[in-house]
């Protein structure tokens, strides 16, 4: 069961194409990261995921409420906790209150505080309150963690998968910062260009490529066995990275297992590269 | 309360870094049959790790036979590791038990009725 798809979305601003052809389904319950380079279109992903801009072509279909926390997290600097907090009771049905004040009390922060009076990491963490607070069935952020400390960020990651343990919500979220993804994403979409690179199972994408070096005589029989994502020739050595199992390989060849990191950086760096669950069909 | 910690450099699987813990309280005697882990949500708020990785490593100590998940309640461990966990008699002895209550068309409320008198009637000769 899918709690987000699209289908064919593509969005143009004016002569540019921010989005092409883009199909992608996220499953019920995952922790989904969009990842890709600035001008990748992961905002504009973002923002026609939740219906705050139409798309020019394609659909977009997500399965139950659904909250978005934007880069910027707008807060009224003026008001204070209690006030924002009764802001978005007045302004969503769904509203768990009980949710909201445990929150506030774990952080530590007095009802009586004023926005503007709190640190980076004390807004954000008040931003999520806001949008968990909805009780959504899909939560979209974006990158929910720029401009946070180290520790900051650690703290409103666990906040956030404390949430998705009580929930089994959806969370789709983009990050330029791999390192932040790692344990806490379980599914992976690359962004490149306007066009979904990848779309799959974390576990799954990491159990399918590897890393394989050996001499540079035999690479090119050795590619041809398999699907090559990326590849790095030195005069005598090379290394591949492969979707897919070569089969066997003579003695001189290493084998060796992706992380997360590995496996984005060389979709981006091999733009024509895809690992997709099926294959797409294309427009002309 | 079991607390684990998280190597991210070690290049060990996550939830089998989680699993090897569990192993080493057993070993240690931190943790013992009976024993409550601690759940999904406790551990993803200590961690920041996905709740599912700790929902795989609580699967793969069921499937160990050395944990049990209990619906509702949490998980549980189910036997220890190394010498302070040999409860082997007792269990072979407690099998033999039932299947004699059950031979004797006892089902399994009886059973759990006539086990609670027995403990409570022994816990009554302790304190006496």
């Amino acid at each position: 069961m899918n709690a987000f798809s699209t289908t064919g979305l593509s969005k143009r601003f004016r002569r540019k194409w921010a989005l092409r052809d883009c199909s992608l389904a996220i499953p019920r319950g995952r922790v989904a990261a969009l990842v890709g380079p600035n001008g990748a279109g992961k905002t504009t992903l973002l923002r026609l995921a939740v219906g705050l801009i139409r798309p020019t072509a394609g659909e977009v279909t997500a399965a139950g409420a659904v909250a978005f926390l934007s880069q910027e997290k707008p807060l009224y600097q003026g008001f204070t906790l209690a006030e924002t907090m009764r802001f978005g009771r007045e302004l969503n049905p769904s509203w768990d209150g009980d949710l909201a004040t445990a929150r506030i009390a774990e952080l530590g922060l007095s009802p009586k505080s004023k926005i503007g009076a709190l640190s980076g990491g004390q807004r954000a963490q008040v931003a999520l309150t806001l949008v968990l607070a909805k009780r959504p069935e899909l939560l979209v952020l974006d990158e929910p963690l720029s401009n946070l400390d180290p520790l900051a960020r650690h703290e409103v990651m666990r906040a956030l998968m404390a949430a998705v343990a009580d929930s089994g919500m959806t969370v789709l979220l983009s990050s330029h910062v791999v390192s932040d993804l790692e344990n806490t994403c379980d599914w992976l979409v690359v962004l490149n260009r306007g066009r979904v690179q990848v779309s799959g199972a974390v576990d799954d994408l990491v159990d399918e490529h590897r890393l394989l070096t050996g001499p540079a005589a035999e690479v090119d029989a050795v590619a041809a066995r398999t699907e090559v994502v990326d590849r790095a020739d030195a005069a005598r050595q090379s290394t591949l990275l492969v979707n897919g199992d070569p089969g066997p390989l003579s003695p001189q060849w290493t084998r060796r297992a992706v992380g997360l990191e590995d496996l984005v950086l060389a979709y981006l760096r091999s733009p024509d590269a895809a690992a997709l669950p099926r294959p797409t069909l294309t427009s002309a | 309360m079991l607390i684990f910690h998280l190597d991210r450099r070690s290049g060990v699987a996550t939830y089998l870094q989680l699993v090897h813990q569990v192993k080493q309280a057993l070993r240690l005697g931190v943790l013992r049959p009976g024993d409550k882990l601690p759940t999904a949500k406790e551990v993803v708020a200590e961690l920041a790790i996905n709740p599912n990785t700790v929902l795989k490593a609580y699967r793969e100590l069921e499937r160990e036979g050395l944990a049990i998940g209990r619906p509702g309640l949490g998980t549980f461990i189910e036997r220890g590791l190394g010498a302070r966990a040999d409860h082997g008699h007792l269990r072979t002895a407690l099998h033999a038990w039932f299947r004699d209550a059950r031979a004797a068309g006892l089902g399994p409320e009886d059973i759990r009725a006539l086990f609670d008198a027995v403990a409570a009637e022994t816990q009554g000769e302790r304190t006496a």
